[in-house]
């Protein structure tokens, strides 16, 4: 049986499943379930300094997009960190934590950009007998107009300030939470680690307006006639998060260092796909939100299901698996050809990889053969480009086949080089290096 | 249960108004807002679909499926009336599970088609109940049409000749228009009236004049019609019924099928509508299933299908086949019958003889059987009566006992046009009468306007 005991930074948890930082984990009557339904870990959603708490709109905070059958597949928030008394949330972390003590709390954290208020909360946190702290520099609305949140994540000189400050005031784990909002993820990343950081946590939320009500003309979610962009996240952002997380793994500035994966995990395999990746654990939100706590159960079933078929034994042994595998374009290897084919066993006949390849590709998939209705892939004109696989509503009934060294292309007429060659060689580009032969 | 559930003999009142009421509620009953979101989401939207390409009017169903899906139902009403303005109806009873439901790609990978015919009743519903109407008529032509026969091939020829600006005149022997949506079809699938209801919403772009009680050959001569209109579109569908050919077919309680349903849907109150105890129906077509399905759902204590082929050989869809099994009918195959037993005049049970083929031919094995009935129903399908075309002028042509008619719906004489049931070839459906009335009116068109003439 794979264990799936989890040790990140040194906060150790039964799984590697935790609850982010978010509603499900802003007070002890929601966590005790979480921790009751099975989950590891929670980062308790983000404490800020003593004083009047934060104000919530009252109205609506989230908005969505919606897949077939109203399937949930983005989510947006305007919610802000927890408006809730922060003695109230110390008092019931530590009697959470007493009573929880093999699961892990982390505590998410965000105080203005100053020394003296992190200096402040940073010991009340540590005496409730949390596990560590995660530096909210993510939220991306609200908060960062006060120049909290994403405007501090948004500026990795404060990035590595703050975590400096944390680092030399407490002896909890720090984990710093990355917003997505930047242009290149490994500049905030390399600042958390030079602040001295012991890891990173990512992603969190991407502005976003997911619709505009027609009738009033108003961004949704609306507020009295007004909207303002909120944080996206769920499996919409789930492509933008693993590009993050494993550009963050792959940067020789930044390998190794510890990575939280977060955003729109929802099953085991997007949790393990995250974990291929790099993350050493994972964070979930917005599924938990959608189908409530219990679906950490498939999730611990199917890790454990997964890797004892293929026979990995612990999660160090999954971890960064895929690393290595991520490349830049210039590397691929432009010798490999592979061509669809379509299983006529499993094919329905809709359709729908003729017209996508017939109207927008490479008119490489036939209609009608000897007057039937009858889709079949036209070597000599296929790309390989994938689209009728994603099109396609039948699972497995397209496939890519690679074509074998040797074999002739009908598209190109040339065979198959057995050779690994790419664009940093190739002829055409003009600023080729010379092949090494 | 009421008093006369075992009441002997052909009678009414065999039923509780409750049980009326509740047999024959709509049998699909309408998909709700969600419901019909649901079903949407599962269409594929397939390349040159198979199910618009088994439909006999060619609705653009995967377009009017989508328009549901993003919330436009109204545009998608009009994708359905553009191909098929009695889209309503044909929603309701077309046999979908064999046409556009049957090659449903979902059909093919699941055996779960989706349901096309509920949500093109959604749509045409949403539509017909705010009375959109999305067809403005042309400039008046001048020209005037007949349109013999109120019935689906008839109002569609009618409603697109309108849109042309044609004056049409619609004749129908019948007192209420409609033809077979009124006076033809199960009641439980054309509840709350709605054949009129549709009549109206048809008739409403104007320019269409229906005159009941108006027979061809009684009231007046196809040659008065060629005569005063610039084009005569016939579209009076079946008159006759086929024989039994079984010694006795005369006896009270032998009753044609299609009267019966025609009577029933006509019946204010279903408790007076008389059915026997014990109901025999011959034949093997939606007909039978309807008289069948009916007699049961009026009280019948036992209803007995004989049909004198195989069940792979029957009209009768599948659905309708295992709709009838579901109602408590017992469908019977390879008897036909031979005499009706009678006393006193009346029917009290059938005597059939069991069939095989032989070769290709169908032949009786000498081996007998007898039911006990009082009331046997005659469903073998129905037969065009060409005696009223027979006034002055010129012969029609007939094939088959049926109007000749060519692709575009013209007969053998000049500006006549036929379709629907009284023509040859066709396939006795309301969607294929409804295509054959769309595509004779435009060959109307054509007629009218390219000889210089409009």
């Amino acid at each position: 049986m794979a264990d799936i005991r989890n040790n990140f930074v040194g906060i150790k948890s039964p799984n590697p499943f935790w609850l982010a930082s978010a509603p499900p984990t802003d007070k002890a009557y929601n966590v005790i379930r979480a921790f009751r339904a099975g989950w590891g870990g929670v980062v308790w959603k983000t404490l800020g300094e003593e004083g009047p708490p934060v104000v919530n709109v009252n109205g609506p905070r989230y908005g969505a997009i919606w897949g077939a059958d109203r399937r949930l597949l983005g989510l947006n928030n305007i919610e802000l960190i927890t408006d809730r008394d922060l003695q109230i949330n110390l008092r019931e972390i530590k009697q959470v934590k007493k009573d929880w003590p093999d699961r892990a709390i982390v505590v998410s954290l965000m105080v203005p950009c100053e020394e003296h208020a992190w200096k402040a909360i940073l010991p009340v946190v540590e005496e409730t007998g949390a596990d560590g702290i995660e530096l909210n520099f993510g939220c991306p609305h609200g908060m960062s107009e006060r120049g909290m949140g994403a405007a501090v994540g948004q500026v990795p000189e404060y990035i590595e300030m703050v975590v400096r400050w944390c680092k030399a005031n407490t002896r909890m784990p720090v984990i710093t939470k990355l917003t997505p909002n930047i242009t290149d993820i490994r500049k905030p990343a390399r600042a958390a680690l030079a602040g001295g950081t012991d890891a990173v946590s990512l992603i969190n939320t991407i502005n976003s307006i997911t619709g505009v009500n027609l009738d009033s003309f108003a961004p949704e979610p609306t507020i009295d006639g007004k909207g303002s962009h909120g944080g996206y996240c769920g499996p919409a952002v789930k492509p933008i998060a693993m590009n993050m997380v494993a550009e963050i793994a792959r940067d020789p500035e930044t390998h190794g260092l510890p990575i939280s994966g977060i955003g729109g995990i929802t099953t085991w395999r997007d949790a393990a796909e995250f974990m291929a990746l790099g993350a050493g654990n994972v964070q979930v939100c917005t599924a938990a939100m959608t189908y409530g706590f219990k679906i950490v159960q498939e999730m611990i079933a199917g890790l454990e299901n997964w890797m004892d078929e293929k026979g990995h034994a612990s999660l160090d042994d999954i971890v960064g698996r895929a690393t290595p595998n991520v490349t830049d374009w210039q590397y691929l290897n432009l010798n490999y050809v592979a061509k669809a084919h379509i299983d006529q066993e499993a094919c329905i006949k809709c359709g729908r990889c003729h017209i996508a390849c017939e109207d927008t590709s490479h008119q490489a998939i036939t209609a009608i053969v000897d007057g039937k209705r009858h889709f079949e892939v036209i070597e000599a004109e296929c790309v390989g480009c994938n689209l009728c696989v994603n099109v396609c509503p039948v699972e497995n009934c397209i496939t890519m086949e690679p074509l074998a060294a040797g074999v002739i292309d009908q598209r190109t007429g040339r065979p198959v080089s057995p050779v690994y060659a790419n664009w940093t060689t190739h002829p055409n580009n003009p600023m080729a290096k010379v092949a090494a032969e | 249960m009421a008093t006369g559930h075992f009441k002997q003999g052909i009678a009414g009142g065999r039923l509780s108004p409750e049980q009326y009421a509740d047999n024959f509620s709509d049998l699909h009953p309408p998909l709700d807002h969600h419901e019909a979101l649901v079903e949407s989401d599962r269409c594929y939207f397939c390349y040159d679909a198979p199910c618009m390409n088994a439909c006999p009017t060619s609705i653009d169903i995967p377009l009017f499926i989508r328009q549901i899906s993003t919330g436009n139902p109204i545009g998608s009403a009009k994708t359905i009336f553009d191909q098929n303005i009695l889209g309503g109806m044909c929603a309701r009873v077309c046999p979908t599970e064999t046409l556009c439901e049957e090659v449903c790609v979902r059909e093919v990978a699941e055996g779960k088609p989706v349901q096309i015919g509920r949500l093109q009743r959604y749509a045409t519903d949403v539509a017909m109940a705010e009375n959109k109407q999305f067809y403005r008529r042309a400039a008046p032509t001048g020209k005037t049409i007949a349109v013999v026969g109120a019935g689906p091939a008839g109002l569609a020829a009618a409603h697109r000749l309108a849109r042309h600006g044609h004056e049409v005149t619609i004749l129908e022997a019948r007192p209420k228009a409609g033809g077979l949506n009124e006076y033809g079809i199960a009641a439980y699938k054309s509840i709350d009236n709605f054949a009129q209801a549709e009549v109206d919403y048809v008739t409403s772009i104007g320019g269409i004049d229906i005159q009941n009680g108006k027979a061809l050959g009684r009231d007046y001569q196809l040659s008065d019609l060629t005569r005063n209109y610039d084009a005569v579109f016939l579209g009076m569908g079946l008159g006759g019924v086929n024989a039994l050919r079984a010694d006795g077919e005369d006896a009270q309680g032998v009753t044609n099928a299609v009267e019966f349903i025609a009577e029933l849907r006509q019946a204010s109150d279903l408790a007076s509508l008389p059915v026997g105890r014990r109901v025999v129906v011959i034949g093997g077509g939606m007909t039978a299933i309807d008289a069948a399905v009916q007699s049961k759902l009026l009280g019948a204590e036992e209803v007995t299908i004989c049909y004198r082929r195989g069940q792979e050989h029957m009209n009768a869809s599948e659905f309708e086949q295992d709709l009838a099994a579901a109602n408590g009918v017992i469908i019977r195959h390879w008897l036909q019958p031979k005499r009706v037993i009678a006393e006193g005049g009346k029917v009290s049970g059938i005597e059939l003889e069991y069939t095989a083929m032989q070769g290709d031919k169908l032949v009786g094995t000498g081996e007998r059987l007898t039911l006990t009935a009082d009331q046997v129903f005659k469903a073998i399908g129905q037969s065009f009566v060409p005696a009223a075309l027979n006034g002055s002028g010129a012969l029609l042509a007939l094939e088959a006992g049926r109007i000749k008619v060519d692709a575009e719906g013209r007969t053998s004489l000049p500006n006549v046009w036929a379709g629907g049931d009284c023509i040859y070839g066709g396939d006795d459906l309301t969607v294929s009468a409804v295509a054959q009335g769309r595509d004779a009116a435009e060959s109307i068109q054509r007629a009218l306007t390219s000889n210089g003439r409009a």
